[in-house]
């Protein structure tokens, strides 16, 4: 049944992959492996996370009791700042990165990226312009005006020290890296796909991976611009953005959720593949509408660029504009309906094991479903007018954020996990720790949303003793410590399974698609040849012949028509 | 491919760019001593150069699939002269006006302009060095009975700096001079 295809090479060495492994670090620094760069960003997601995460406890226990003076206004500004940008460009951003680079060459069967060196610049120019963003709190003071750094807030008279400055060099850096390192996915995608890999037959996560790659290339270029305008603005005494000498305000606005409003799908689209390739390998059952699935996916990333307004509601855009926007907004609905959907059909009468990954999953389409319709309620002009700049925004991004994007990629990650080290996890510990987060997430932002409705504004360091809001506030802030106690259990998992734990065979889950053929923790070569790929699910095709997708019948799957039994469709 | 791509996403960027001139420069109206300062003539001669390094390039590009080294070096040496000294006429435009006091902090005008062009101007910096490049190695011999696709790609970038230019010229240089000009003068 295997006949071997051979998997096209580059013709000459690539630098980096024949030094010995025996150099330690200095072969991680100099990497040029995409596997290695997927899991240096995955690691740099997940050191950004804990940092990220300590700011949110700090915030949280400020906001504990009313009147509290723990962390007092300038610290408390420039920590929901920080904390913002980091979750935003160097948590979910290059964690995304991380597992499109680990796994895109891997399913579709290549055993390189397009542009290696270029994977390398990408990783390391994000991991520096982090560094630059934190290096503002050494340089007199970290940006204290939010991620999304409003104009005139962000001008010179008003952030008198140079974080804003550190802001926008750091996120232009990590604009250009991930910029970079989409259009190299792009091309690796369209040029290296292993023979017969067509593009109907592509694993759904790539699928999300490509579309998502465009909406990087489409949606980061406004970012940079609005980033070199504010550069000017600041230091050479530019106007775009200075209100008093003729400048807009709003032009800020435009340009930043032009980018702003596409990155959040960009965030949330490969998690959704993620979600797909989970759920079919965990309920035993393709993918229920393979093509719906991608197609709702294109969808998103079109409708991304005609939303953005819906962010800009309150600031005297017009009738027209506003109901043209909030129309168009509500129409993202549709296809994150298809999705959802979708994955229930799959999960529907399968044989579902729920392993920590599989429960991730689970749990996503839960929170993932609140923190939409939340959004959708943010898109009828007049609830945003009365909720905008309330703690219900603040509920309704973390939903979306966490509930979705994060708890897609802790997904990916337990699924991935013993292909990447090799190892299994604790099932057991990982059990705890999913409802530990899942029960924080909750208690934390669950109480947000009557908070945002009883009137709580977001962005400020302390609040009146009103009714309702002391024990709210403390519900709140008792969930961010449990989550953040759940961070334990999970730092010990991680750790006991690199030293310890159970050698993890080449397909424990009996996947679906290509990257379980290698070996586990693959080579530095990942294949030598593949089999035939005649459906979307080629591993399975090779492992269970009998039901393989490829074949067109009923007779032919199972056996019940005498000729022509096992030769399939070759 | 990639080339496009990168192509692709610099145009969303000169669009943020030039979307943000527009706003400011024909939204309140331009400031008419800003733009009576500059000179559409002279720089309209500078731009007739860069378009016709395109031109050239073009030849190249030609040469280079017929597998003709000579003249495929003379073409991109006439090339490289001709972005050089767009860039040249740049610098002096640049001098020019700071010498008349205009700069960057001048006002909503001069920002948007300077921001343009200079980044307009950065961009033909880039190409010189990939066509230097390309030029060093074909001296070494690079190209002769290649299939390497650096001209081509080198080319598609080349292309997109001058349709741009084209684009700012229009905007910045022509248009203004046809409106009416009654716009205030902002306080640095």
């Amino acid at each position: 049944m295997i006949t071997d295809i051979e998997v096209p090479e580059p013709l000459s060495p690539l630098p980096g992959t024949n030094i010995d492994t025996d150099q330690g670090l200095l072969q991680w620094i100099s990497s040029v492996d995409h596997k290695q760069l997927g899991i240096m960003y995955l690691l740099m997601a997940l050191f950004y996370l804990l940092v990220g995460g300590a700011m949110a406890l700090l915030m949280r226990i400020q906001l504990m009791v009313p009147e509290n003076h723990f962390l007092g206004a300038i610290a408390y500004n420039q920590l929901f700042t920080m904390h913002g940008t980091t979750m935003i460009f160097f948590v979910l951003t290059p964690a995304i990165l991380g597992f499109s680079v680990y796994l895109t060459p891997l399913m579709i069967g290549a055993n390189e990226m397009a542009f290696p060196r270029l994977n390398a610049f990408g990783l390391w120019i994000s991991f520096f312009g982090g560094i630059v963003l934190y290096f503002s709190y050494l340089a007199g003071g970290a940006p204290d005006t939010g991620w999304f750094n409003y104009a005139p807030l962000n001008q010179a008279q008003f952030s008198k020290t140079p974080g804003v400055d550190y802001y926008c060099i750091g996120l232009l850096l990590t604009g250009i890296g991930t910029v970079a390192t989409a259009a190299n996915l792009i091309v690796t995608v369209i040029t290296l796909r292993a023979e017969g890999m067509k593009y109907k037959y592509l694993p759904v996560f790539v699928w999300m991976v490509f579309i998502n790659s465009f909406l990087i290339l489409a949606a980061f270029p406004s970012l940079n611009a609005a980033l070199v305008m504010l550069l000017i603005d600041r230091q050479l005494d530019g106007h775009f953005f200075n209100v008093n000498t003729g400048g807009s305000a709003l032009l800020w606005q435009h340009l930043f959720w032009l980018f702003g409003h596409p990155e959040v799908y960009i965030v949330i689209l490969p998690p959704f593949g993620i979600l797909s390739e989970v759920i079919q390998v965990y309920s035993r059952k393709p993918i229920f509408g393979y093509p719906f699935v991608v197609g709702s996916g294109i969808a998103i990333s079109l409708l991304a660029f005609g939303v953005w307004i819906h962010h800009m509601f309150a600031t005297g855009m017009g009738n027209t504009v506003n109901s043209f926007f909030a129309a168009s907004s509500m129409l993202i609905g549709i296809p994150t309906g298809v999705k959802i959907f979708n994955w229930l059909g799959t999960m529907y009468g399968g044989s579902i094991r729920f392993t920590t990954s599989m429960l991730f999953a689970t749990a996503f389409l839960v929170e993932f479903t609140i923190g939409g319709l939340s959004g959708v309620s943010f898109a009828i002009v007049p609830i945003d007018w009365q909720l905008t700049d309330t703690y219900y925004v603040v509920a309704h991004l973390h939903y979306v954020f966490l509930g979705g994007s994060l708890f897609g990629l802790f997904a990916g990650l337990f699924y991935w996990f013993p292909k990447m080290t090799g190892r299994m996890i604790d099932e057991r510990l990982g059990k705890w720790f999913f409802w530990l987060f899942v029960l924080g997430f909750n208690l934390t932002f669950f109480v947000q949303h009557i908070l945002g409705a009883i009137g709580m504004p977001r962005r400020v360091h302390t609040y009146p003793d009103l009714p309702g809001f002391e024990p709210l506030n403390m519900i709140s802030s008792i969930g961010a410590l449990l989550m953040g106690l759940s961070m334990m259990p999970f730092l010990y998992l991680m750790y006991t399974a690199f030293k310890g734990g159970k050698r993890a065979p080449d397909n424990p889950w009996d996947g679906y698609t290509l990257e379980w053929l290698a070996t586990s923790p693959p080579q530095l070569k990942s294949f030598s040849n593949i089999p035939p790929i005649m459906s979307f699910r080629p591993l399975h095709d090779l492992n269970h012949p009998e039901i393989g997708d490829h074949k067109t019948t009923e007779d032919d799957k199972y056996g019940t028509k005498d000729d022509d039994v096992v030769s399939g469709r070759d | 491919m990639m080339t496009w791509l990168v192509v692709g996403t610099e145009t969303i960027f000169f669009l943020a760019l030039i979307m943000g001139f527009i706003y400011f420069a024909y939204y309140p109206g331009f400031d008419p001593k800003s733009v009576g300062l500059l000179e559409p003539v002279q720089t309209g001669a500078f731009t007739a150069l860069l378009l016709a390094s395109s031109l050239t390039y073009w030849r190249v590009e030609v040469n280079f699939k017929q597998g003709k080294q000579k003249p495929l070096r003379i073409w991109l040496i006439i090339t490289l002269a001709l972005g050089a000294t767009f860039l040249a006429g740049q610098l002096m435009e640049y001098k020019h006006l700071f010498d008349q006091q205009l700069v960057i902090s001048q006002g909503t005008f001069a920002t948007g302009f300077f921001t343009l062009t200079g980044f307009h101007g950065l961009h033909v910096l880039i190409g010189l060095i990939c066509l230097l490049v390309v030029l060093c190695l074909a001296f070494l011999g690079d190209f002769e009975n290649s299939d390497s696709s650096l001209i081509q790609a080198v080319g598609i970038y080349w292309h997109f700096v001058d349709v741009v230019w084209i684009i700012v010229f229009a905007l910045v240089y022509i248009l203004p001079q046809f409106i009416n000009l009654h716009g205030h003068v902002s306080t640095p």
